[in-house]
């Protein structure tokens, strides 16, 4: 029996998906719960378990196609299939959604659950009803995948390698597609990566690797490297300091890919505008640090000065509605709801989780609702659903120590806005007097085709005022 | 120490037990504070005959016939030594050494640090292991793995009569405890040239016994002299092995054992001693913490069996010990590897 994949709703407002990569290809066997695809959304990847064991028998969707969420993606011959139907009429196929969770899977759920963590609130499929676990163990014992020989290598492209030829295969920029394995069982041993260094670096490999630096028109790399770049010599070139090295060539993660395209949508189609202010952040300082440790221990977040930070924010995008807009073809479009996006690094990857509706909120309900997204981040738990729908941008930039930064909108958006690093410095006042102050310097890049300089520096003086007003009393 | 006035010149032919006893000999006479004591060293001239004759040349307060007592054996030699002797103390069987465990660990090899170095304890422990005699459960014991845990201790196991001599030696002037590891089998069957006159082989230097460029094989004992037989039939079929003899397995020669490694890219231990926690172990992560990258195939290990002791039958025996037609084929496997 044949089981039809179908792609996955990876959370509750998404309506496409995109195979990141295919994990299995035809023919290759797969147990259940086993992950065989993996599925990009906006931002968010998750590998997808398969619902059934089997042999994969066709890959509809090529990978990096998007297709709607219910589309067939492929299709996985269930272990009864090995027993043709008597009569020879095709069996009957089975729709199935990829279920994104093994946990789902077993509680054979259907119920979204709360929290809109990746996939848990994807459909549910019915499982095979034909004596599953015994067909499953059987196939276990017959059919399990063989290792080549007795040890296990790790491979490249899928071919499996030693350290060593890993090693000769970087330092001779040789592409082991290109090498003819004599080892046993055809795999490629140290010399035949060095007899493929004699006849010079892959063409392929040198190509990939020499195409930045020929292309860095800034910096242009010395004639002496260029000449051995492209005329590679016979035999192994010591390294020199005079000779340029190629550097190590980093695959894309699909992550990286999205980031990638996303920044330059938006550097290419919004005109950004940039400009700063400084904030005197004494008041609201001290104010966060007399309850700070109450805090903590009331609910177990660290409070920060973001809160307080948003809180200002929404209220200023309350006063200056464009700066919560988006710029469309037909128009531009002011949002209803205030949706503040956090920009933070999650596993060394960029994500923007939202608060939703943090107008709706106080400081503590935006210390609260930040802390979670921000947990969910570092715990890689974050759903297409956490991500999606922000109209406004805050990226602590301060936290890692950095006094002026010139964000990227968020595509759509029209603001993104930065809190720097809070430093002491000695202030000349209104009175002329000199007061040791907290400063932050705050930064706004702003979509020039939505807004105007005089908008924004409306929106920022008015940030700035509201922040300044903050503490040191009042309840959070 | 009297100064031999002429050092004599030229090679002799002898097996791997008589130059044990040449050595001993010549360091009796050499060195009036050298002395041997053991079990049925003196009247029996020892099991394998290798101190016959000694107890009348030398008398019995340098060949000092000892009861069945191995660790006072150790104490009294480890009391001797600290005192300024350098006594050469024989265990019968590697298989007795256990009564002197503690004397051997807990005093011998931690004597120069607990008195911060104004005691050190200069003595040898001569003892022959090794199984393939049909020795049975107490007569084939290999026990370098339980020694070499131990700093403090030097254990070094050579197996050809010209590394015997030179590190007996080298173990008699050492001013810290040696191990001295004699495997039985070699003993009659293993012959080889010995330079004449007094020289020490430094310990802790390992011996490429035959040059290659396919693999690495690591061994000592008789295990190398099965080594290198196998190393030869493959030298027809166009395998190249080098033959790596360990000599010292503490300290042990990383160097050489890198080099050749870093050379073939494929390394296989061949020791006699239990697989588990034995001398290959110890190779094995070296040789994967350090030369990593520039291994070809994974390291492989051929040793005895984790089994309490080498039966008497000779099936028994023969599982036991790994054939010289199982490292061929080991050597073969990793070389098309």
């Amino acid at each position: 029996m044949a089981t039809t994949i179908t792609m996955p709703q990876l959370g509750e407002t998404v309506t496409e998906g995109t195979v990141a990569q295919w994990l299995k290809k035809p023919g290759d066997s797969v147990e259940k719960y086993e992950a065989f695809v993996e599925v990009s959304t906006d931002k968010v990847n998750a590998e997808v378990p398969s619902p059934v064991t089997g042999v994969i028998r066709e890959l509809i969707v090529k990978e990096g196609e998007t297709v709607p969420t219910g589309a067939a993606i492929a299709i996985i011959d269930d272990v009864a299939a090995e027993t043709p139907a008597p009569n020879g009429s095709p069996s009957p196929s089975e729709q199935v959604a990829a279920a994104s969770s093994a946990e789902a899977n077993r509680q054979g759920s259907d119920e979204p659950v709360p929290g809109g963590n990746v996939g848990l609130g994807g459909p549910s499929y019915s499982a095979p009803s034909n004596g599953a676990p015994e067909t499953i163990a059987t196939n276990n014992g017959a059919n399990a995948p063989q290792k080549a020989i007795g040890h296990d290598g790790a491979s490249i492209n899928g071919i499996r390698t030693s350290p060593a030829v890993r090693r000769l295969a970087r330092e001779h920029q040789i592409d082991l597609t290109t090498v003819r394995g004599s080892g046993d069982n055809g795999r490629i041993t140290a010399n035949d990566v060095l007899a493929a260094a004699k006849a010079g670096p892959s063409a392929g490999v040198a190509a990939t690797i020499m195409a930045p630096a020929a292309a860095g028109a800034v910096t242009p790399p010395p004639p002496a490297a260029s000449v051995s770049s492209a005329a590679p010599k016979t035999g192994s070139a010591k390294p020199s300091y005079a000779n340029a090295q190629p550097g190590e060539l980093i695959a894309l993660t699909p992550v990286r890919k999205i980031i990638a395209q996303r920044m330059v949508e938006s550097k290419h189609t919004a005109p950004h505008a940039w400009t700063m202010t400084e904030v005197d952040v004494t008041n609201v300082w001290k104010w966060r640090a007399r309850e700070k440790d109450a805090f903590e221990k009331a609910y177990g977040v660290k409070l920060t000065l973001l809160p307080f930070f948003i809180r200002a924010v929404v209220e200023s995008l309350a006063k200056f509605p464009l700066m919560n807009a988006s710029f469309t073809d037909e128009g531009i479009r002011v949002h209803r709801d205030v949706n503040v996006g956090l920009a933070i690094a999650a596993d060394g990857v960029l994500v923007v989780p939202v608060i939703r509706h943090a107008d709706q909120l106080s400081v503590k309900g935006i210390a609260l609702a930040a802390g979670e997204l921000i947990d969910k981040g570092r715990r890689g738990k974050l759903g297409a659903d956490d991500l999606a729908g922000g109209t406004f941008t805050v990226n602590n930039t301060g936290a890692n120590g950095s006094i002026l930064s010139a964000p990227i909108l968020v595509p759509g958006q029209t603001g993104i806005v930065t809190t720097e690093a809070v430093v002491k410095r000695a202030v000349v006042r209104d009175d002329d007097s000199i007061a040791v102050r907290s400063m932050m310097n705050v930064c706004l890049s702003l979509d020039h085709r939505v807004v105007d300089g005089a908008v924004a520096s409306g929106f920022l003086s008015d940030l700035k005022k509201r922040l300044e007003a903050m503490g040191p009393v009042g309840s959070l | 120490m009297t100064a031999t006035a002429q050092q004599p010149t030229g090679t002799t032919v002898m097996t791997n037990v008589e130059a044990v006893r040449t050595t001993l000999h010549d360091a009796l006479v050499r060195d009036d504070r050298v002395l041997v004591m053991g079990e049925d060293v003196g009247a029996r001239g020892n099991v394998f005959l290798i101190t016959k004759g000694f107890l009348e040349e030398f008398g019995a307060q340098r060949i000092i016939d000892t009861p069945l007592a191995e660790a006072s054996i150790v104490g009294v030699a480890i009391g001797m030594a600290m005192e300024g002797l350098r006594p050469i103390a024989e265990i019968q069987f590697a298989d007795f050494i256990y009564p002197a465990f503690n004397q051997i660990v807990g005093e011998a090899a931690k004597t120069r640090y607990r008195s911060n170095g104004d005691y050190t304890c200069p003595m040898v422990i001569r003892t022959p292991y090794g199984g393939g005699v049909r020795g049975a459960l107490s007569h084939s014991v290999s026990i370098e793995a339980l020694f070499y845990h131990v700093p403090g201790l030097t254990i070094v196991a050579p197996s050809t009569p010209a590394d015997i001599k030179g590190l007996l030696n080298a173990a008699i002037e050492c001013p810290d405890p040696v191990l001295f590891l004699e495997h039985k089998k070699t003993y009659r069957s293993v012959k080889g040239e010995v330079p004449a006159g007094y020289y020490t082989i430094p310990i802790g230097k390992a011996d490429v016994k035959k040059a290659g460029t396919d693999l690495s094989v690591v061994s000592y004992g008789y295990n190398l002299h099965q080594a290198l037989d196998a190393a030869n039939r493959l030298a027809g079929e166009g395998v190249s092995v080098e033959v790596v003899d360990l000599r010292s397995i503490r300290p042990m020669d990383k160097t050489t054992i890198l080099e050749s490694v870093r050379k073939t890219r494929k390394l296989l231990i061949i020791h006699e001693d239990n697989k588990f926690g034995g001398i290959g172990a110890e190779i094995s992560a070296m040789v994967a913490e350090e030369a990593l990258f520039d291994l070809d195939a994974p390291i492989r290990r051929l040793a005895g069996p984790d089994v309490p002791a080498m039966g008497y039958a000779l099936p028994l025996e023969e599982e036991f010990m790994t054939s010289t037609d199982e490292m061929v084929e080991a050597m073969r496997e990793l070389a098309k590897y």
